[in-house]
């Protein structure tokens, strides 16, 4: 695997790590260049595949020496046997799915725990943007309404409920906003949202 | 003509094995030559060998030219070369032709030694499984234990896959190219409908037409006009076709009236002319039987227990004779073997056929993964 400057690793990605046991079979939905699955290698000695829809970042991906699939999620993870992976992960991309629902009960079929995070909308830039009368548009939210791929945002709130109604049951969450984790208000204070889940009395 | 990167002049050789070959059908070949060509250098530790599995009219001659006015260089030559994706100043590549074909190797239209006429109809039947024994023998002779890579698509990519089922331990790559675990029941009914076309043709006699001084052409015409229907999409022939006429206005005749029709009899006049119909014949009957999952279970995942190679599966989104669906399930039997596998989904027009086709991406993706390759 190519050598990755862990200074350079996205804080999601650092915290990821945390919550990966050392040599756990990982599968990364939307893995982009591999980044995170090569860090994951490096640091705990994990296996595992990648998937990833568009032809740059599979390339990318291949030439970072993960094992990666091209393949869409939105039509689930049909090729995987239940429970064959330790940890599915899908980082910073629910937001932008269709079959939200669908792809978070593939990964918990998939996984024996799941990884889930996304921007929270309900964070008070947003709000604020919001109030003023306009879409929000930051680092965490980068695109137009008019060019963004983001259909399903959520704030905090809404995916602890999503949890509730689904029997998923939350192991751990974290809010982080600039690399710093936020422990007061977190559904307005907080910009990232973290989730580790598993199926209610798995 | 610039050829810089051509692997250049090439020569076919021949290799003569007189240890019998049992074949899967139980028929034994008491002795068989292979025609072959290769590439590169073998270099001294001998691991960067890589073979290249043929598909239905393929051939031992991949690359290169056999003469400065050679109009057309070996058939996967975009791919193979010194610079090219496949590069023959790392790698030691190997084309063969494939026991039963009508390119050198013994098959039908060989001479049978025991006889000194062609086999005619009488040379067996041969699948998937007997090619790779076949080749496995070719690469001992040629004093190669393992091979850096096997490469192949369509039914190259079933033999590919085969070796890592019966050779784990000699492949450290292979490469699934527009492939399949086995065939549908409609692919086999086109093979079928190209056999019939072959044996009820008068010219055939029973496939001992050598001995008749004929040649079933109509029927291998109709065979590759056939196929050629199969290997493009819709779209790359409405792209490429359409509806244009050839002579600007109807005629109301059964002349060629359409752009299609002058291209597909082309391709059939062309393919009769240079290919054997018993060889066309086995061709498609190895396509048809092979199924490794059958020996266990119908569980491709168990067939493929042993295998411990790194694969590459790539298919083509319009490859309707190959679809990526059938693709996806090799890529699941080696994902459920935890194996290593790089799976790519190609947006081409050019249907089955994308796969022998210079796509960028698609070629990035072979010279990419080639180039991490130790040797």
């Amino acid at each position: 695997m190519t050598n990755v400057n862990i200074t350079n690793i996205r804080p999601d990605f650092a915290l990821i790590t945390n919550w990966v046991n050392a040599k756990a079979k990982v599968l990364d939905l939307g893995c982009g260049d591999g980044t995170l699955l090569t860090h994951l290698h490096e640091t705990l000695e994990t296996t595992g595949y990648g998937i990833e829809k568009d032809d740059s970042n599979w390339l990318a991906a291949l030439k970072n020496g993960v094992d990666v699939i091209q393949m869409n999620l939105e039509e689930g993870l049909s090729g995987f046997e239940d429970q064959s992976f330790d940890t599915v992960i899908l980082s910073q991309t629910l937001q932008a799915m269709h079959n939200t629902e669908s792809i978070v009960q593939e990964m918990l079929r998939v996984g024996r725990e799941v990884i889930v995070t996304f921007p929270n909308f309900g964070y008070w830039r947003n709000r604020m943007q919001i109030t003023f009368g306009t879409m929000p548009v930051s680092k965490s939210l980068p695109y137009q309404w008019y060019d963004t791929p983001n259909v399903h945002l959520c704030t905090i709130n809404d995916f602890d409920d999503f949890c509730v109604q689904h029997q998923i049951q939350v192991i751990e969450r974290k809010v982080i906003t600039g690399g710093q984790d936020i422990h007061i208000l977190p559904n307005l204070m907080g910009n990232l949202a973290m989730y580790r889940l598993r199926k209610h009395g798995a | 003509m610039s050829e810089s990167n051509s692997v250049g002049i090439v020569k076919a050789q021949v290799a003569h094995f007189t240890q019998p070959l049992t074949l899967k059908s139980g028929a034994v070949l008491p002795q068989y030559h292979l025609t072959y060509e290769t590439y590169g250098e073998l270099n001294a530790a001998k691991n960067n060998a890589v073979l290249i599995c043929h598909a239905l009219s393929g051939n031992h001659h991949v690359a290169g030219r056999y003469s400065p006015d050679d109009k057309y260089p070996g058939w996967w030559d975009n791919l193979i070369g010194p610079g090219k994706p496949l590069d023959t100043n790392k790698f030691f590549v190997i084309g063969l032709n494939n026991l039963g074909g009508c390119h050198g190797s013994s098959g039908p239209s060989s001479v049978d030694p025991l006889t000194d006429k062609p086999y005619s109809a009488t040379f067996p039947v041969v699948t998937v499984e007997d090619w790779v024994e076949s080749q496995a023998r070719l690469l001992d002779y040629l004093g190669i234990d393992q091979l850096a890579a096997v490469i192949g698509g369509s039914l190259g990519g079933m033999q590919a896959l085969h070796w890592n089922i019966v050779y784990p331990e000699r492949v450290r790559h292979a490469f699934v190219i527009a492939s399949a675990p086995n065939l549908t029941a409609q692919n086999m009914a086109f093979n079928e409908v190209a056999r019939q076309a072959i044996i009820t043709d008068p010219e055939f006699f029973d496939g001992d037409y050598y001995n008749h001084g004929t040649v079933p052409r109509r029927g291998l015409r109709i065979a590759r006009m056939l196929g050629h229907i199969t290997y493009l999409s819709d779209d790359v022939m409405g792209e490429k076709f359409g509806r244009k006429l050839r002579h600007g206005d109807v005629k109301y005749s059964f002349d060629v009236e359409f752009e299609m029709e002058s291209y597909l009899r082309y391709q059939g006049d062309k393919f009769a002319g240079e290919f054997d119909a018993n060889t066309y014949l086995r061709m498609t009957r190895a396509l048809d039987y092979f199924d490794p999952a059958l020996d266990y279970d119908g569980d491709l995942s168990k067939a493929l227990r042993r295998a411990q190679a790194k694969f590459v599966v790539i298919s083509f989104t319009t490859d309707w004779r190959f679809s990526p669906a059938r693709s996806r399930e090799i890529v699941k039997a080696l994902l459920d073997n935890a194996l290593p596998v790089k799976y790519a989904e190609v947006t081409s027009d050019h249907g089955h056929d994308a796969f022998l086709m210079p796509d960028p991406y698609y070629h990035n993706i072979m010279r990419a993964y080639l180039e991490q390759i130790k040797v």
